[in-house]
């Protein structure tokens, strides 16, 4: 499949270390940003425990050198570059492509990760 | 009818109940059909915690009994019924109420009383002795009417009956017929020592005075009149000059009775009767009765074994003690007055420090025969372990009684003790009994007492128990890991130690400095808050927005469908009826769900993220702050009327409500701490469950450290008492920081105070003494805080950059379509699963 990068915003409205959330068609997905790394990690925004749309307010870091994000509901890891939860192996949200080019953040939804 | 044979408890005291305890954990529960008779309305309580009757502890928190415990163990209890009488040939007992029980077994633990001296009106009206909850009652009541209380006896009992006038705010005064304070325990140099320090307290100490009435005061109620003419004036008095043991009973089927009171029993505690035994302060051992409560609960230990056919016996016991004092230490180890024969004495003295030791240790030097320490019981543990295990004492004993003032540590190695050697003497528990415990995966100091009930009598015994876990989880190679996580390998003390010392601001300073990695939701948040609660800045600010949970992220809780609450400060839970309105309207405007906390506010919910600058633009505008519901930091205070509108208050609780929760909002600490203030004892405010409580009383305010709700409820510990507002707040300042520098994480200060070696006595000798010279720093720094208070909400609503964060989408402006509400009770609530999906069909139809 070919893949479809798609223009978010500015790397200006990204939260350093932290993370926002974009719509890309209908679908909700988070994006983090490592600021110091100039990185950008982009997974679902749907928590698959809480089950609603929050991922994107959790804090990220690594855990055993992995990016992740701890979700601000019940706190379950996940990461950031899989989507796979780190407590439990059979649960896993979709990762997307994220890039930054230029200014500009770019999402692509058929490619996982980078 | 089964087979069993009936056993008769007399006397359901601390000794009575810990028979039938671990006689149903026996063997031989099934062997017997058990009654007991409780002369007291309730049974039974712990008596060695008594005085905590006053500075919090209700009858419950006191009792000994675990719920169901009797109906369960099948044990037929006869409440307020007083035996009176034993025929031992038909073997039958009679109580007060009239029943004829009869027995196969009886077992006497009818404890003792408080010696009243038989002297003309020793029974005028609140004249009352010291030794069950009934009696505090009457004190409680006594001391309503009362200025002046004066305590016959400065033993033991009678310092803590003293500390107990205090407590209730009278002039406290204590009359001793010898010359010496505790004679029992200490020589002349401790009991000098002793009295300074109790006369330092505020308590009036006569010494040498011989009561021989009691008549009508001229100032109080009572004058005492003694037989070296001087008086005294008082309108309480307190006996506790002692204890008879109660042997009223044993008299009526002509037991043994030992010349100085006591029935008498030998190594099986098996009176002159052999169907009859007696355990407790009723027994008489080798003409020796025990007034502590270890050796009665080595007594009934040893009843049950005889019971089985077992072996034990009972060969006296250990008297050491420890005082229970708040800021006096005192210790008595063994024989302290030296009387063994051939013993040798070293002293030593420090008048400045206050400060008297003295050891008494075997003609060869080889074995400690007792001690006594006096402004410094922390040899305490270690001079017991010697004393009680025979350990051959080091060359020079006398360095375990001199300051050290070299590194080199004289302190005895649990390694050192062998598996048999008790660690606590009040509940029996050895040192193999700890390691068992720890092996079971108690490795906490908090589990280990809970599981052992260890340290949990007289206390003495915590820096033991501590030393030993230490040393058992670094020898069972469970490391201790104390690292915060695999970021640091520091604690959260030590973390907050190197932002103090290196002046370090952000976390990735201290990260790329200290640590690894790139952190994860636990150091950062620990960080995150280190740092807040050290320099309070903007917690916004770019280099902290990766630190704060989601919570202090956006300012706001987040709900379980993701939106969040919104929770105005209101300090005191004062509002204004305007107040009211604005929040009120503002409510109404974005449709919340409104609701009355159990914090004494409003706390207004399913604010979408975005919606949250407006709302709290509206409440800003309005006059309101950010409450800091989502904060690891102050609450709320709460408060009750108080004396502007109660007709019981004795002080301005909301007042000061108002003003503590002005100074201290905004303080960011370990875990969330709340504040209550009470305008009288009748505590509506129930400050002695928080973190930090405050009652007002005639004398001044007393302070309430480290309860909390919650999980698992505490307490507060009363920590000084009648203080003026400005010390008040000194002490909560200090408090407080230190608290803030030393907790664990997500710890609060109910478990900080059970985890703190030294307890309560060692925060009172660091925050009220200043025992390690920081007191001044501690003030310095929460000033600090109070001056770079900000309502985080203002300063983020004035800042478009911060405004950036609370748009749902970076890239559109809608809404997250899958917040959904439906009406209950007039309001909104999150619509449920099977909702939702109604809903959505609905739609799309
Ligand atoms: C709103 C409120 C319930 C209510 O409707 O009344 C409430 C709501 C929550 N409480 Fe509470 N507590 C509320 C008063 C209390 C009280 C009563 C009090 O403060 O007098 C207690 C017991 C007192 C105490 O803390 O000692 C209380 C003990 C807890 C605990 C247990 C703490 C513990 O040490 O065991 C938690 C869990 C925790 O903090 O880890 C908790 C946690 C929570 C959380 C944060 C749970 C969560 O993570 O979502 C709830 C947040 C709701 C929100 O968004 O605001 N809440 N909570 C009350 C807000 C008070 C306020 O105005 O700020
Ligand atoms: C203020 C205070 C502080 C203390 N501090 C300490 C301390 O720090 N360390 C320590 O080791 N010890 C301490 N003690 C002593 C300790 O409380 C006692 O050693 C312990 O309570 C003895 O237990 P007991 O069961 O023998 O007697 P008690 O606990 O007195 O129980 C005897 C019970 O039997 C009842 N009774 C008596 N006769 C009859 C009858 N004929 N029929 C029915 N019931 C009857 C009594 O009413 C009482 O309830 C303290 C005591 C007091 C008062
Ligand atoms: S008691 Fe439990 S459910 Fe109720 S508010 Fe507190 S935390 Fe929430
Ligand atoms: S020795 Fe008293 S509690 Fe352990």
């Amino acid at each position: 499949m070919m893949s479809q990068w798609v223009d978010i915003c500015n790397v200006s409205d990204l939260q350093p270390d932290s993370g926002v959330c974009a719509l890309v068609d209908e679908t909700q997905v988070a994006i983090f940003y490592l600021a110091e790394d100039e990185l950008v990690y982009a997974i679902d925004n749907y928590d698959p425990f809480g089950k609603v749309h929050v991922l994107s307010r959790g804090m990220i870091g690594d855990i055993k050198g992995e990016p992740m994000v701890a979700s601000p509901l019940y706190k379950q890891h996940f990461n950031l570059k899989t989507g796979l939860c780190l407590e439990d192996e059979t649960v896993q949200v979709p990762a997307y492509g994220a890039r930054i080019n230029g200014e500009r953040v770019e999402i692509n939804l058929s490619g996982a990760g980078q | 009818m089964s087979n069993k044979q009936t056993l008769v408890v007399i006397g359901n005291g601390m000794v009575g109940q810990y028979f039938l305890a671990n006689l149903m954990s026996s063997d031989i529960c099934d062997h017997y059909q058990v009654v007991t008779f409780c002369e007291e309305p309730i049974p039974a309580y712990d008596r060695v915690h008594l005085s905590e009757y006053f500075s919090g502890k209700t009858a419950e928190d006191l009792s000994l009994v675990a719920p169901g415990f009797f109906e369960e163990n099948n044990i037929t209890i006869h409440m307020a019924d007083k035996a009176i009488s034993i025929d031992s040939d038909s073997k039958i007992v009679k109580s007060e109420k009239g029943l004829e029980i009869a027995y196969d077994k009886l077992v006497l633990a009818t404890g003792s009383k408080a010696f009243v001296p038989p002297i003309r009106g020793h029974d005028r009206d609140q004249c009352i002795p010291y030794r069950t909850i009934a009696d505090l009652d009457g004190m409680l009541a006594a001391a309503k009417e009362s200025k002046v209380g004066a305590v016959v006896g400065g033993g033991l009992l009678g310092l803590e009956a003293a500390k107990a006038l205090q407590d209730l705010n009278l002039e406290t005064h204590v009359v001793q017929f010898g010359p010496r304070l505790m004679s029992a325990q200490l020589d002349d140099g401790g009991a000098g020592m002793l009295k300074q320090k109790i006369e330092d307290l505020g308590v009036t100490v006569h010494t040498n005075k011989n009561t021989i009435e009691i008549v009508d005061g001229e100032h109080c109620k009572h004058k005492m009149v003694f037989a070296d003419g001087t008086e005294l004036e008082t309108d309480l008095v307190l006996y506790s000059a002692g204890i008879r043991p109660r042997d009223e009973i044993s008299t009526t089927c002509g037991l043994k009775i030992a010349e100085r009171g006591g029935t008498v029993i030998d190594n099986h505690c098996m009176t002159s009767d052999k169907d009859i035994y007696a355990i407790g302060e009723c027994a008489s051992w080798n003409e020796q009765i025990f007034g502590l409560v270890a050796p009665g609960y080595a007594m009934a230990r040893t009843v049950i074994d005889h019971l089985s056919e077992g072996e034990l016996t009972f060969t006296g016991a250990d008297m050491s003690t420890k005082l229970k004092l708040n800021g006096v230490d005192v210790a008595s180890i063994g024989d302290p007055h030296a009387t063994t024969p051939g013993s040798l004495v070293y002293t030593y003295q420090n008048g400045v420090d206050e400060v008297y030791k003295r050891l008494v240790v075997s003609q060869d030097k080889k074995h400690l025969l007792g001690a006594v320490l006096v402004g410094d019981a922390s040899g305490y543990p270690t001079l017991s372990q010697y004393y009680l295990n025979g350990i051959e004492l080091p060359e020079n004993p006398d360095s375990l009684i001199l300051p050290s003032r070299s590194d080199e540590s004289v302190g005895l190695g649990p390694d050192a003790l062998p598996m048999s050697a008790q660690v606590c003497s009040c509940y029996d528990v050895s040192k193999g009994d700890i390691c068992n415990s720890i092996e079971n995966g108690n490795t906490s100091l908090a589990a280990l007492k809970s599981d052992t009930e260890a340290g949990t009598g007289c206390g003495g015994c915590v820096a033991l128990l501590k030393s030993v876990l230490d040393c058992e989880l670094e020898k069972a190679g469970i490391e201790v890991n104390t690292d915060i996580c695999e970021h640091f390998p520091y604690t959260r003390q030590d973390l907050y130690n190197l932002v103090m010392v290196e002046e370090i601001k952000t976390f990735n300073e201290l990260i790329k400095s200290h640590g690894r990695g790139r952190g994860c939701e636990i150091c950062r948040q620990a960080v995150g808050s280190i740092l807040a609660s050290h320099w309070n800045e903007y917690v916004l600010k770019d280099q902290h927005l990766g630190l704060q949970d989601t919570n202090d992220t956006f300012l706001a809780n987040m709900q379980k469908d993701g939106t969040y609450s919104v929770v105005p400060r209101m300090t005191g839970g004062e509002v204004t009826p305007d107040g009211l309105i604005a929040i009120g309207q503002i409510a109404k405007e974005y449709a919340l769900y409104t609701k009355v906390t159990g914090g004494q506010r409003v706390d207004l919910f399913g604010a979408r993220v975005d919606q949250l600058p407006l709302i709290w633009k509206g409440l800003i505008d309005a006059g309101f702050e950010s409450g800091h519901a989502y904060g690891k930091s102050l609450r709320t205070v709460k408060s009750c009327v108080g004396s502007t509108w109660c007709r019981f208050g004795v002080d301005d609780s909301v007042g000061l409500a108002v003003e503590l929760e002005n100074r201290y909002k905004g303080l960011r600490a370990p875990h969330k701490i709340k504040f209550a203030v009470s305008g009288c004892t009748r505590e509506c405010a129930e400050a002695q469950s928080k973190d930090i409580g405050v009652i007002a009383t005639e004398g001044g305010w007393n302070l309430y450290v480290c309860g909390n709700g919650g999980m698992k409820p505490r307490h507060g510990d009363l920590f000084a008492t009648n203080l003026d507002k400005e010390t008040l707040i000194k002490y909560i300042d200090r408090v407080l920081t230190f608290y803030v520098r030393t907790a664990d994480r997500m710890q609060r200060t109910s478990v900080w105070m059970e985890n703190m070696e030294g307890g309560l006595d060692y925060l009172r000798s660091v925050v009220i003494d200043d025992k390690l010279g920081v007191c001044e720093q501690l003030e310095d720094q929460m000033e600090r805080v109070v001056e770079t208070y900000q309502c985080e909400w203002k300063t983020t609503i004035e800042d478009e950059r911060k405004l950036k964060r609370f748009r749902t989408f970076v890239n559109s402006d809608k809404h997250d379509e899958n917040i959904i509400f439906v009406e209950e009770r007039g309001q909104v609530r999150p619509a449920n699963m099977e909702e939702r999906e109604h809903l959505k069909l609905a739609e799309m139809a």
